[in-house]
């Protein structure tokens, strides 16, 4: 029996779960599609709710990464998984043949892909971006158009592909509502002459100082909340975009030019966690991602004996929610290997 | 005298039938429109009338469109159909041939073997009988199909069989004792005076082996004319009415009648002519993506038939068109279903058995709903003056980049055009027809169309084959209409825009509106070829499927939707090609949400394969317009 | 002083207790979608009649659920049909059912009140 653990997806899940597990005495080896560990933090700029740079919960990983003897595959995806006994057998897209006792899924989310919705105009209209395209430019530190200049009306557009029913996305995503607040927050700062519009269907700011945070945008940085779901949108002549929304609380349709949309982009089972999914037979809910076989205290445990779930593989997670949850994860991986004896 | 009491209800039966029939005919005569009755009257001493035996013998005999859509079930209709008539033909000749006088009462032929029992020694007569068993033994083949149909529909290859009421079941089970009675009854009559074929002849001699055959074989007579009787009777309140009515349905469309807008006793014998074979069932997407078996076609026309509220089956269908297309006896299944939906709910009788056979169906009641307008908000426009008018639709306007290619093309073209409704306009009024709202739909009508005429525009491009079909048939407009893939395709062969070569594999999604709805099936293909590689698919023109997502259903939640385009997308793209291609904003909004391979409506294609390089900017509308003119 | 807060002008208040709701439930029970709604306004934003005329489905709908029936016969009628609402609609509202449920339902409670 081998005491090797694979962990599937090297972002703050996977890398988490491996640094617990190696604490623990066990071999670990982590399979990273990317060039580099981190996973869509390393696209990310600030994180909300203290609007933290991502890049120091990046150096973080990249310390559990470096100090606790784990083997890293990066640029290599899994091509199969085969069961043999009480081990798994592991062949990556390099070739590399891998042993296991345990696998730990941390394959994350993919963000909803913004063309499908075509109304919205991402792809076709020049100056409709997405929130991850926003940090990209936060990142950069310029917010420009694409005709170079600075937008001076910028639209955040909430629940793009999340409770969305026409999306097949059911579900609400959680994290965008805080997002689109956190960057209204940093387009004021960075524009300051600029005016900043969310449009919402409803504020869901669950998580801890997410409340204050609104709180913040709305007195100290002027944002206006318009209650209205975007129906579509267009070019004014002027080359401004034109949205339709209802200002519902005003009951009344709203007008209104904008430089530059942002879609709130919601979170997507991930294409790698699909391709899983089907290789370990592992079960999937009606919102794609992993559904684990107990909700309130098995969360970690897929309907495969030594099959662990880390993440936001089975839900949309803020990254301390990830982070608990992965470290959750390794505990039931050291339970299980106890009780397998290996 | 050969004369025996038991032939006394297959008697009552057809004279019954017979005069049923011809009075039904004088009644369906009487309630045509003039134009229709001279139409008739015309057919029936002209060419038509040949057309039309041809088209009897093929159709109502052979079956031959069900034996091509599915050989089984097209076996099972022809042997009874077909089986049947050889049986009479050939029996009558026999009475004739062989019996004791010439022109015989019908029950002489029927019952032959009963009043010439010794009949069938000789060598000649022996091969006669021996034709009469196989055709006896074609029918009960038929029937062995159709007995196992109702009990397992797979075993004739459908995957639902119609659902029969009470007077069905008895016409039914009439039906099925005819020929097995008949078969006994010879068998007996055979096996006593030891005559017979290999049918009956062998089944007669096993059984006077042990039953006295004699005595046997009198009650099983008198079962056969029963049965006959029975369904005869009964055939005016069941679907087996579509035997007869089918041969005045021939002789009428052969004539050059057509279904209108308004019930009439066109409509009716067509009603009547559905002989619920259930090929519209199989046909149905609501069927087996949906799985929604209640509402297709056969169960329409019986609902109307017993007149009963159709009004949930109506509506619920996504007037995609499929089951009009299919369907053998050539029904039109799309105007019935849309009559329907216009009856407003009207109060409906209970049905009783002797309605049936009267009138099946109440004259639509005159509309008493509120006759205020309901569009008087509509501000007359008076739009500026363009050659070409482009009218995206309202669908278009939530696939934003059809809209822009549809732009890039006019742009490239040349032309004069104005985009009507490019802060949005009013809707075509279609959707209100499909739901049976044809005075609001008008108003929207009259409303576009002052502002098209106004325009003084001579062409008007559409990307919606919803609204291309209403303005081509309810408008009345003088000006030419073409969808977007016609008016691209004109401007191709008129080289007035250059395209470049795509290398990309395209399946084409033809869109029910635009296809089946309005015959425009080659212009998308030959633009498609044009600018890229166009992959056949398992559905092509009539045959194509619906993406669901159709207006003309308003029941369907959106969870059955998804599963219509889920299943229809996974058909279409089995080759993996790199573009779904349709040319409608509602199939690609749909299918966009249920594949992933890209979909792009056909103007997406070419406004991508457009070249920069300049075509000679003149006024190109002369020569894009009425090419057809310069012929005439 | 038990009512106070709605005493001083009575148009302004919904009055649950006495307002009718049988046309809510009537096309409630024919068409549960319509209960899904949560009020986002992407179907009045997108509204094609909506770009001429004062209308909201998303009014209508709380409105009618509420039992505030008054004029809504008047202000259904409005509507074209298109079916633009039910191609934005977030949680999968049959809306163009709705409406003619509504439609005929107003129309039926109008003719049997005369």
């Amino acid at each position: 029996m081998s005491k090797n653990v694979i962990v599937i997806g090297g972002g703050a899940a996977g890398i988490e779960a491996a640094g617990q597990l190696a604490m623990a005495g066990y071999p670990v080896i982590i399979i990273e599609k990317g060039q580099e560990i981190g996973g869509h933090l390393l696209d990310w700029y600030h994180l909300f709710p203290d609007r933290r740079n991502s890049v120091e919960v990046v150096s973080y990983l990249n310390d559990i990464a470096e100090n606790r003897n784990i083997s890293i595959l990066k640029n290599r995806q899994t091509e199969k998984i085969e069961r043999n006994k009480g081990n798994f057998h592991l062949r990556t897209s390099a070739g590399d043949e891998i042993e296991a006792g345990a696998i730990v899924v941390a394959t994350g989310f993919d963000l909803f892909r913004s063309e499908k919705k075509e109304e919205y105009g991402y792809g076709i209209y020049d100056n409709v971006i997405t929130s991850a395209d926003l940090e990209k430019m936060f990142r950069a530190g310029d917010i420009l158009l694409k005709n170079g200049k600075a937008p001076s009306k910028i639209g955040l557009v909430h629940c793009v592909g999340s409770r969305d029913e026409k999306s097949g996305n059911l579900y609400c995503s959680k994290l965008c509502c805080v997002t689109a607040v956190k960057q209204a927050i940093e387009l004021r700062e960075k524009l300051p002459s600029s005016k900043v519009f969310c449009f919402y269907m409803d504020m869901r700011m669950g998580g801890a100082h997410y409340e204050e945070l609104y709180l913040e945008a709305q007195e100290k940085h002027a944002v206006s909340f318009i209650r209205g779901k975007v129906s579509e949108v267009g070019v004014a002549h002027n080359g401004s975009l034109v949205i339709k929304a209802e200002d519902t609380l005003a009951g009344r349709p709203i007008r209104i030019e904008l430089d530059m949309l942002v879609l709130m982009a919601g979170m997507e089972m991930s294409e790698g966690g699909r391709k899983i999914s089907s290789d370990l037979h592992l079960s999937t809910g009606s919102n794609r991602f992993f559904s684990s076989i107990d909700n309130h205290y098995g969360s970690n445990l897929s309907n495969e004996n030594g099959v662990f779930y880390a993440g936001t593989c089975t839900a949309p997670m803020s990254i301390p929610e990830t982070i608990s949850h992965a470290r959750a994860a390794a505990t039931e991986v050291i339970r299980y290997m106890k009780n397998t004896g290996k | 005298m050969q004369f025996d009491p038991f032939v006394i209800p297959f008697n009552i039966g057809l004279y019954f039938i017979v005069l049923y029939a011809v009075g039904r005919s004088v009644i369906w005569f009487r309630e045509l429109s003039r134009a229709d009755k001279l139409r008739l009257q015309r057919g029936f001493f002209g060419p038509a009338f040949a057309m039309s035996l041809k088209e009897i013998f093929m159709e109502s005999l052979i079956h031959r469109k069900i034996l091509k859509t599915n050989w089984r079930l097209g076996y099972m209709h022809m042997s009874l159909a077909f089986g049947w008539f050889l049986l009479i033909f050939f029996g009558t000749v026999e009475a004739d041939v062989f019996g004791t006088k010439h022109l015989n009462a019908p029950y002489k032929a029927i019952f032959f073997r009963f009043f010439n029992p010794e009949h069938g020694r000789s060598g000649f007569e022996a091969a006669y009988g021996f034709l009469m068993d196989l055709i006896l033994a074609f029918i009960l083949s038929g029937l062995l199909l159709a007995v196992l149909k109702r009990f397992w529909s797979p075993a004739v290859g459908v995957k639902k069989t119609t659902k029969l009421g009470v007077s069905d079941k008895i016409a039914l089970t009439s039906l099925w004792l005819i020929f097995p009675s008949r078969l006994i009854a010879e068998s007996f009559t055979c096996g006593a005076y030891e005559t017979g074929s290999f049918l009956t002849g062998s089944l007669g001699s096993f059984l006077a082996s042990f039953l006295p055959t004699q005595e046997m074989a009198y009650p099983f007579w008198w079962l056969y004319s029963l049965s006959l009787g029975t369904f005869f009777i009964l055939l005016p309140v069941t679907r087996y009415m579509h035997i007869p009515a089918e041969i005045f349905l021939i002789f009428m469309r052969n004539a050059g009648i057509r279904t209108g807008d308004r019930e009439s006793s066109y409509s009716e014998v067509e009603v009547h002519s559905c002989s619920s074979c259930g090929i519209c069932i199989d046909t149905c997407q609501l069927n087996y993506s949906a799985g929604i078996n209640t509402i297709q076609s056969a169960y329409l026309m019986k609902g109307i038939r017993r007149n009963e509220d159709v009004k949930d089956i109506a509506e619920n269908c996504l007037m995609c068109g499929r089951c009009d297309q299919a369907c053998p006896v050539g029904i039109e299944l799309y105007p019935i279903r849309m009559m329907e939906r216009r009856r407003k709910s009207a109060d409906h009788e209970y049905r009783n058995l002797y309605k049936g056979y009267l009138r099946s169906r109440f004259p639509l009641t005159p509309e008493k709903d509120n006759e205020t307008p309901s569009y008087s908000y509509l501000a007359e426009e008076s739009p500026e003056k363009a050659d070409v008018l482009y009218f995206a639709g309202c669908m278009t306007h939530l696939t934003p980049s059809i809209k822009n290619s549809m732009v890039e093309i006019l742009n490239a073209s040349g032309l004069d055009y104005k985009f009507i409704d490019e802060k949005g306009g009013a809707c075509c009024g279609r959707p209100l027809m499909l739901a049976g709202q044809d005075r609001e739909a008008r108003e929207l009508i009259n409303f576009n169309s002052q502002m098209i005429w106004k325009s003084g525009a001579s062409m008007l491009v559409t990307s919606c084959p919803i609204c291309y079909k209403v303005f081509r048939e309810s408008y009345h407009l003088d000006v030419e209409v073409l969808h977007h893939s016609q008016f691209i395709k004109r401007l191709i062969d008129k080289e007035a825009i250059s395209l470049k070569f795509l290398q990309k594999n395209v399946v084409y999604h033809s869109p029910c509106d635009l296809g089946r709805g309005s015959g425009v099936y080659e212009e998308p293909k030959e633009i498609l070829k044009y600018v890229s590689r166009l992959e056949k698919s398992r559905y092509e023109d009539a045959e194509s499927l619906c993406c669901g997502g159709s207006l003309g259903n308003l029941k369907l939640s959106s969870e059955q939707r998804r599963k219509i385009a889920t299943d229809a997308a996974n058909e279409l793209t089995a080759s993996c090609p790199d573009i779904l291609a349709t040319a409608c904003p509602l199939c690609k909004k749909t299918f966009s949400s249920a594949t992933s391979v890209k979909v792009s409506d056909i103007s997406e294609i070419v406004a991508e394969a457009l070249t920069k390089t300049s075509v000679p900017k003149y006024n190109a509308l002369k020569a894009l317009s009425k090419p057809e003119m310069a012929n005439v | 002083m038990s009512r106070f807060g709605f005493t001083i002008t009575k148009a302004r208040f919904i009055d649950y207790e006495s307002n009718d709701r049988r046309i809510s439930e009537y096309i409630s029970e024919m068409e549960p979608s319509f209960l899904r709604c949560i009020e986002c306004g992407c179907c009045s934003a997108t509204c094609t009649a909506a770009g001429f005329t004062k209308f909201s489905l998303r009014e209508l709908n709380i409105l009618i659920k509420r039992g505030e029936n008054k004029e809504i016969n008047k202000t259904i009628r409005k509507c074209m049909l298109c079916g633009k609402c039910t191609l934005v609609c977030p949680r999968g509202v049959n809306t163009r059912n709705v409406i003619t449920l509504a439609k005929e339902a107003y129309q039926k409670a109008e003719n049997h009140a005369v």
